[in-house]
């Protein structure tokens, strides 16, 4: 089985959210940059398919030479090939033209990609490159198993969860779930020795047009200080009379 | 060219969420002098649905569609986009709608933008304002395709109501068999969803272990409330990972989110700050929730809570 995660370079959740002085462009100094959760839970599921049932595990991103790193970190914890597209990540829309091609040329029959990534919250990558590959596509995708060409995947729906059964090639949007937090894995030092020989291709793609643009951005107004009170009392007659949501 | 709506129900019962889609896709007619469409793929009438601001329903009729698959209400929507020749389709935030919409957007050749918080902030070109970075900050964005998906946030714009009575024509879409087949859903009947609660009441590990989650059951029962954690609680396994909120867990855009024993480190609160008023209980007075809230108690969660259900039904008694 022929895998492929495909990975976006994110700010690390704890990061401080700044723009540029005209507000045009999120302000990267002093930003740590991680694989995004939700793909690191799909990658990992991915090594356990290739421990457990023999698979190969490519990864791709599309983005500059800064989201290296990223994919070295991908490869130091078991992925076998890396791949990146050089294109600048514009639109959700652009992404996936941009993975349509790496998709079908390497003839992947999985692909696992983030239910969305935790920037710019699009979560339209994964189901626009399933339409754009003319694969079967599961989003929110919190349990994955494959027999053959089977795929039995668990989808979470609101307030429960569905049992899905489709034919490979087959796309996934993942998250938490395809593994548990204490599955992920630590880069140790023979794997990051590895990860420097381990093959990472630069690949240029014809960019599609975007379909939007962000013309600037805002940071949320500051909040006025909070209202202490002693009792619960007290509590219920402010959430009546003055905030009115009970 | 008007708007069309994707109105979903859930047995037959049009939720908050999709009457509020209904009355956002108004406001935006009523600006560029076009009609709103509400589409509707299940049994249910469409006839209410005028109350919110439909001019027109659509029922889209398939057998297909009598249970969702994504692939197959993408084709039925883009379908009938074309044949009103709709230039902006608006989805919710459901599970169903994300799920759906990115497949609908390539069908159309449209652009898509998600999580938005407020009506166009112009609409040559079509620009809209919505979250980015898990609510950490908000975004203008502009469409430039000739059709546009637009993905609503919930509790974003609110329900309004009209007195139009919508006029019901059929459509019957010409759908290809669904590569995905659900063989079986496990969904808790009884209980509030987070996505649909206007009220969610969530602890964290403050609460010192799973056994003590009988009172924030309780609380939220009488509130009427959906419950939710935080991440920690569900990675120890005390509580299911449905109920994690936060950056990388559900969102909450809630009327009311009341943290219990939750310090309020940052992806917690990414997750959870669309919500209109945040309460916490906490003992440590510097815990960083107390920052982000509207109301606090500095206090013992063991002390409060129970105290807090006790005066919340007097409350009711009182008000009933
Ligand atoms: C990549 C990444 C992603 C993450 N994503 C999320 C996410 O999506 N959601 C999320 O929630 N977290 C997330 N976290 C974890 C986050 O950083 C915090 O660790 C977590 O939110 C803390 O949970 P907590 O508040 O329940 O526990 P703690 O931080 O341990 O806080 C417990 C609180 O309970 C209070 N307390 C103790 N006893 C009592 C009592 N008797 N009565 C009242 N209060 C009491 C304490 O004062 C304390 O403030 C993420 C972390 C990382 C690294």
């Amino acid at each position: 089985m022929k895998i492929l995660v495909c990975i976006s370079h994110v700010p690390d959740t704890t990061s401080k959210i700044n723009f540029n002085a005209d507000q045009t462009e999120f302000d990267t100094s002093g930003v740590q940059y991680v694989i995004n959760p939700n793909d690191e839970f799909g990658l990992t599921r991915a090594l356990w398919f290739k421990e457990k049932q023999g698979a190969t595990v490519h990864v791709a991103n599309v983005g500059g030479s800064e989201t290296e790193p990223t994919l070295r970190k991908a490869l130091a914890i078991g992925a076998d090939e890396a791949i990146r597209v050089d294109q600048t990540a514009t639109d959700g829309y652009t992404v996936a033209q941009a993975l349509a091609p790496i998709v079908k040329e390497g003839q992947y029959d999985l692909v696992i990609a983030g239910r969305e990534s935790i920037d710019y919250n699009g979560g339209m990558v994964p189901g626009m490159l399933a339409k754009l590959c003319g694969f079967s596509f599961v989003n929110t995708c919190i349990g994955l198993e494959i027999d053959g060409n089977t795929a039995t995947a668990v989808r979470e729906i609101d307030g429960g969860k569905e049992t899905l059964k489709t034919e490979l090639p087959l796309i996934i949007g993942g998250q938490k779930g395809l593994v548990e937090e204490s599955d992920l894995r630590i880069p140790n030092m023979r794997g990051i020795m590895q990860a420097r020989t381990k093959p990472l291709h630069v690949k240029t793609e014809q960019s599609a047009a975007a379909k939007s643009q962000t013309l600037r951005y805002e940071k949320p107004a500051p909040k006025q200080a909070v209202t202490l009170v002693d009792n619960a009392e007290q509590l219920i007659n402010l959430l009546h009379n003055e905030a009115k949501v009970i | 060219m008007p708007i069309l709506v994707y109105a979903e129900s859930d047995q037959g019962i049009y939720k908050k969420s999709t009457q509020e889609l209904i009355s956002f896709g108004r406001a935006m007619a009523d600006q560029m002098n076009t009609e709103v469409i509400a589409a509707v793929t299940q049994d249910a009438s469409g006839a209410e649905l005028g109350q919110y601001g439909a001019h027109k329903v659509l029922q889209l009729e398939h057998q297909a569609l009598s249970d969702f698959k994504a692939e197959n209400v993408a084709e039925a929507l883009s379908q009938a986009a074309r044949a009103v020749q709709a230039s902006v389709i608006i989805v919710s935030s459901s599970a169903n709608s994300k799920y759906m919409a990115p497949l609908l957007a390539v069908d159309l050749e449209a652009g898509y933008v998600p999580n938005i918080v407020g009506l166009p902030t112009s609409y040559t070109p079509l620009t809209v304002p919505h979250n980015v970075f898990t609510n950490k900050a908000s975004a203008h964005t502009a469409l430039n395709s000739d059709i546009s998906v637009l993905g609503l946030s919930k509790n974003a714009y609110g329900v309004h109501h009209y007195e139009t009575s919508a006029e019901i024509t059929t459509h019957n879409p010409e759908l290809s068999a669904s590569t995905v087949e659900v063989t079986s859903t496990d969904k808790a009947s009884n209980k509030v969803m987070i996505a649909d609660a206007e009220v969610v009441v969530s602890a964290g590990r403050g609460l010192k272990g799973p056994e003590n989650w009988g009172m924030i059951e309780e609380l939220a029962e009488v509130m009427g409330a959906a419950t939710a954690c935080s991440k920690p609680v569900s990675d120890l396994g005390w509580r299911p990972h449905s109920e994690h909120v936060g950056q990388t867990g559900k969102p909450v855009a809630a009327n009311l989110y009341i943290a219990i024993g939750i310090s309020g480190a940052i992806q917690h609160l990414a997750g959870i700050n669309s919500s209109k008023v945040k309460v916490v209980i906490n003992t440590d007075p510097e815990a960083p929730f107390f920052k982000a809230a509207d109301y606090g108690i500095v206090g013992d969660a063991f002390e409060v809570v129970p105290d807090l259900i006790q005066k919340l039904k007097e409350f009711q008694a009182q008000n009933a």
